[in-house]
């Protein structure tokens, strides 16, 4: 029996296109689409994966911000027991120091044996959330996991390194990981199954004391990549490109 | 605090990690701004050999058994007590399996700012580069030490190299007991039936692919080529190629005559392993996708409409 708590959040959908405010210090949230952090969706996979072989209860918790409760009973129809949505103004972003103060205090109620969260984020600046979560609670963090085993108050789990090389680890309970990927591919459920958790499935509301953002850095500008030297682009419609990209081929001698 | 930059060491089975060297040109362009000089910090047991090739001032070095591979504890106390004992300028780490998981920890601990995922140092501003290489964000040094994570893609390993062996001052590591973490084993990854790294031609795919069966698309083009199949992580952690596949950070990196992706969108991540390669040709829906801006040929297509009319096309001219 493990009791998990997966600490989640959402991020901007990098399929859209991003603009910058006006003041040119960070993302222009106006018309900015949510979507979860994909490693935290492989953190939700793993802690179902974990409940379903050991027993135990599995807590999602996310600040709240456009998409959340969507996502939440998402979770719900994967198999979650509990969806607790961080009550704050998070709407305008906060740095990730502030996220992890408020994620470590909600988290602290649940007395988790193990806290999962996704590696890192791509709108992470001042660093991922789980190793800050982990030092604020005193709990050891190890990131870029794809593989965890529960024994009595310790986990052995597998490390990435590059090249696909995987380092065991063993550590103590309670612990944060940073998982990279579950050992399965975040599962997928039908819209019907959520539509029907909306109905049944309550989503908690925890108040933030207040935002601690010590720590954390804002960035003085933010802005678009200036690409220094852009690929050549071959136009034309698709017979014409399929045509072109055949004389690179042959040039190249790939053919 | 004092004006020198510090770079934290990466080794990995006796070997230095490339981002090592890196960390180490990019220190050189802070220390530059600061007056200070670049200062290796090595962990290990037995390891100063390693200090050999880096193009360090000098290097700190704290031997101890519990160092003799990486894991979070050991690594973390001995940072923070030599951080709180020199408190350098900055501080560079690798955002990296073993970096980023010393760096975000330490930065809570010590009550330290932490700028990750820097990839330039521009006029004594850090540079990180965000949103999958979409968006640039700059930040200053702070008046504390300020930690940075470093990603490749702005300075050559070659810049942080040095024939010259750098001088070698020993640091005492603090306790290193009651650790919370331990190495049990490393486990090699299995080899694949292809070497990717060793390929003159590559067809890579990337979530753009959409589906599984779609690979066959991939597959068929590949065959025109000569080429190989390799894809990006996403397809990989779906279960729809083995990981002697995946191109990237966590992958081989590649250096092919030639590669195509196909629907990869270019994240810092995935380009890391394929940016040497010496002709890249980009298909991509999304005309701000960041792989344009290191493929040498883009096409800006929807990778669906353009498959049949190229694979008819090379049908013709066999
Ligand atoms: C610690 C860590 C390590 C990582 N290691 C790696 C690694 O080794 N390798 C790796 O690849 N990633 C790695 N990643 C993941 C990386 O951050 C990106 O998430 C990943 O590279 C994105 O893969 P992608 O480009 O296939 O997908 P996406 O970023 O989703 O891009 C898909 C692209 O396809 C385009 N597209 C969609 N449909 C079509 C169509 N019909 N025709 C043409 N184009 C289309 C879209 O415009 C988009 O640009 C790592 C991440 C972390 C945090
Ligand atoms: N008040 C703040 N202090 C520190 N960091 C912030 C603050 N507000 C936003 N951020 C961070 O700055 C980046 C851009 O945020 P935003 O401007 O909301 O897009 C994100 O990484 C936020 O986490």
């Amino acid at each position: 029996m493990a009791n998990i708590v997966a600490i989640v959040k959402m991020v901007p959908d990098l399929v859209e296109e991003l603009e910058i405010n006006d003041e040119g210090t960070g993302l222009d949230r106006d018309w900015l689409r949510l979507i979860i952090n994909e490693f935290d969706n492989h953190a939700i996979e793993q802690a179902i994966l974990l409940k379903e072989r050991e027993g135990g209860e599995v807590t999602v918790i996310a600040p709240e911000t456009e998409g959340v409760e969507d996502m939440l009973f998402t979770t719900a129809a994967k198999g979650a027991d509990r969806m607790i949505k961080l009550a704050g103004d998070f709407e305008e972003g906060v740095n990730n120091h502030a996220l992890a103060h408020a994620f470590a205090e909600t988290a602290k109620n649940h007395q988790p044996d193990l806290i999962l969260t996704g590696v890192q984020a791509n709108d992470d600046l001042d660093g991922p959330v789980g190793p800050l979560v982990a030092e604020y609670l005193g709990m050891p963090y190890i990131g870029y996991i794809s593989g965890v085993t529960l024994e009595e108050g310790r986990a052995i789990v597998r490390k990435e390194y590059p090249g696909g090389l995987i380092g065991e680890m063993e550590v103590t309970l309670p612990a944060v990981l940073g998982i990279q990927a579950g050992e399965e591919p975040p599962r997928y459920v039908a819209i019907s199954k959520v539509r029907q958790m909306m109905k049944t499935a309550e989503i908690a509301e925890a108040e933030i004391s207040e935002l601690d953002f010590s720590g954390g850095i804002s960035a003085k500008r933010m802005y678009l990549p200036e690409a220094a030297e852009r690929a050549e682009m071959i136009e034309g419609d698709e017979e014409e490109i399929a045509a072109k990209l055949i004389s690179i081929f042959k040039e190249a001698g790939a053919l | 605090m004092n004006e020198d930059i510090y770079v934290l060491i990466e080794h990995l089975q006796g070997e230095v990690a490339e981002i090592s060297y890196i960390m180490l040109a990019a220190a050189r362009d802070l220390a530059q701004r600061t007056s200070g000089e670049v200062i290796g910090v090595l962990l290990g047991h037995d390891a100063q050999d390693l200090t050999s090739t880096l193009a360090a001032d000098h290097i700190i070095y704290a031997d101890h058994a519990a160092l003799a591979e990486f894991t979070a504890d050991a690594y973390q106390k001995t940072v923070a007590s030599l951080i709180q004992e020199n408190e350098p300028s900055a501080f560079l780490f690798g955002n990296t399996s073993i970096g980023a998981d010393v760096a975000s920890v330490l930065s809570a601990r010590l009550s330290l700012p932490l700028v990750s995922s820097c990839v330039q140092i521009s006029n004594g501003k850090l540079i990180s580069q965000i949103c999958g290489g979409k968006i640039m964000a700059e930040s200053d040094l702070a008046e504390t030490t300020t930690l940075v994570t470093i990603i490749p893609g702005g300075y050559k390993a070659e810049e942080g190299q040095s024939e010259k062996s750098p001088e070698i001052k020993s640091f005492n590591a603090p306790a290193l007991d009651d650790l919370r973490v331990t190495l049990k084993k490393y486990v090699e990854p299995e080899a694949g039936d292809v070497n990717i790294s060793k390929e003159a031609i590559l067809v890579s795919i990337g979530r753009g692919i959409q589906t599984e069966d779609n690979i066959e698309l991939a597959e068929e083009l590949a065959e025109f080529l000569g080429a190989t199949v390799c894809a990006s992580r996403p397809i990989v952690d779906q279960g729809w190629l083995p990981i002697s596949r995946m191109v990237g950070k966590s992958g081989q990196s590649v250096k092919p005559k030639l590669y195509l992706a196909l629907g990869i969108s270019g994240a810092p991540e995935h380009v890391e392993g394929m940016a040497e390669s010496e002709m890249i040709i980009a298909v991509n829906m999304d005309p701000n996708a960041p792989i344009f801006d290191i493929a040498t040929y883009g096409v800006e297509f929807d990778f669906f409409d353009l498959i049949d009319p190229l694979l008819e096309q090379l049908e013709e001219i066999e």
